[in-house]
């Protein structure tokens, strides 16, 4: 019988506990910056996309909602035809960016994409490519990398020695 | 004149009784969800309260259904039953000294047999439904509102051989030097378990319970005829709120502001308790309630009349 009412007046002291809701579309919660929301593809500092086209995301992706198309500019630098990725299937998995080896294709803090029309749910690469770089500010792929591109020849990356001479004898 | 004052109450009565039951609705769901650490409905109108037009409007827009297996009539009846024996209730229920629908000398009694009679709108809703679980329902309720109307009726004993009256009116103003709360504390904790177990509310809300039984007795109902069980709740946790106020806390008696507003303000307090009692109780088994009812219930009861009977002839 004491515990009925140590029950009840437990309840009570609510009264003054405070709410947990989150009064949601005037309150923001907050949204740790690993949160795994809208994808975007990000561009490198200097303004060019990071992507290249190498398949991997959509490999990764169990759902199958990446589908792309690889091409090469006249420089020989390769980026994507077309990117689209059907978020009415995406899970949100976060596999697309853990294949990248770019750091291309990255997951947002951004969830509110909710549409009236199926259709409006496949986005293409316009509106997935931001100006920005996303998670990973200084990381430039083609400066790193080394393969040649136009303007840049072969063991002319950062931290990158010169090609070795394979006919030299010497080591 | 007569008739145009006692018009001019009984309708102003019906009118604050059935809005602030249908408001109840709201102030229940906010209730439960401030001791939930929630919020509730806040989003009609100010701080939700048009939330109440809301449900009205949508409940008034549903497919008014009878099921074809049922039994028409008295399916129709079993609402409006639990309806009128309420409302007929709310007749005895002194609002202000010498203001009341009707001043009957036998108030109590009314009142206990009012409620006795609301056992049919169960019962007939539960048979008529013609579904094992509305009878099954129907069944838990009968057995339970009439076991705990047994000692509902022997707690307000103790009030009425204070008082030495049946009438309301007179059974407050016997409280003038004090609330009978504080003699009858036993009656009133017994009157309180009695009235959760009349209206049916949690914890004692078998005949309903959603998790075994759907809905209990008004599984079949839709539209306003659940629509009427429902207020028809509201309206009987109302009166007993109101009923506790009266006979245990001395109805409209207190200082300073005018009697009716007194008499809002302990029946506000109490279906606060009711609405806490909600939050915080999970639901007896049916055999248990059942045993404490007859077992230790009606035994108290009886002892408290007792005592108190003693008492009373003792210093008369």
């Amino acid at each position: 019988m004491l515990s009925v009412l140590r029950t009840i007046w437990n309840v009570f002291l609510h009264t003054f506990k405070g709410r947990v809701t989150v009064q949601y579309p005037e309150q923001k919660p907050y949204l740790p910056p690993r949160h795994r929301g809208r994808i975007i593809l990000s561009r490198d500092p200097d303004g060019g996309e990071r992507c290249v086209g190498c398949y991997l995301c959509a490999v990764a992706c169990p759902v199958g909602c990446i589908a792309l198309q690889a091409t090469e500019d006249e420089h020989g630098r390769r980026y994507p035809e077309f990117f689209r990725i059907n978020f009415s299937r995406c899970i949100f998995c976060g596999y697309c960016e853990e294949a990248c080896p770019t750091y291309a294709i990255q997951l947002t803090p951004d969830f509110e994409m909710s549409e009236y029309k199926r259709p409006n749910l496949v986005y293409e690469k316009e509106d997935l490519l931001i100006s920005g770089t996303g998670k990973y500010p200084n990381y430039s792929f083609w400066r790193i990398s080394g393969v040649g591109i136009g303007g840049k020849g072969k063991g002319q990356s950062e931290r990158e020695d010169p090609p070795t001479d394979l006919r030299q004898l010497l080591p | 004149m007569k008739a145009v004052y006692s018009i001019v109450t009984v309708f102003g009565v019906l009118f604050v009784a059935l809005n602030l039951s249908a408001l109840l609705i709201w102030v229940e769901r906010r209730l439960l969800a401030l001791w939930q650490d929630r919020y509730g409905p806040n989003r009609v109108g100010p701080f939700g309260l048009l939330q109440v037009l809301a449900d009205a409007l949508k409940m008034f827009f549903k497919e008014d259904w009878v099921p074809p297996f049922a039994d028409k009539a008295v399916f129709v009846l079993a609402p409006a039953v639990a309806m009128v024996t309420v409302l007929m209730s709310y007749s005895v229920l002194p609002i202000a000294p010498g203001i009341s629908v009707a001043n009957l000398n036998i108030g109590v009694l009314f009142f206990l047999g009012m409620s006795s009679l609301g056992v049919y709108s169960v019962v007939l809703a539960g048979w008529a439904s013609d579904n094992k679980y509305s009878l099954l329902g129907g069944l838990r309720a009968t057995a339970q509102m009439l076991s705990y109307e047994v000692f509902m009726g022997l707690s307000v004993m103790g009030v009425v051989l204070l008082a030495g009256s049946f009438n309301l009116q007179a059974i407050v103003e016997a409280q003038r030097k004090m609330w009978f709360v504080v003699p009858q504390f036993l009656g009133f904790v017994l009157f309180v378990i009695a009235g959760v177990a009349e209206t049916r509310r949690t914890p004692f809300d078998l005949s309903e319970a959603e998790s075994e039984l759907i809905a209990g007795y008004h599984s079949e109902y839709s539209g306003m005829k659940f629509g009427m069980f429902f207020v028809g709740e509201y309206l009987g946790v109302t009166l007993i709120s109101a009923m506790i106020s009266v006979l245990f806390f001395g109805g409209w008696l207190g200082p300073v502001l005018p009697p009716v507003v007194w008499l809002v303000i302990k029946t506000f307090f109490f279906i606060g308790f009711f609405i806490l009692l909600r939050a915080s109780l999970p639901r007896p088994r049916f055999d248990q309630l059942m045993s404490w009812g007859w077992k230790l219930m009606l035994p108290l009861a009886l002892a408290n009349l007792l005592i108190t009977g003693g008492l009373v002839v003792a210093f008369q």
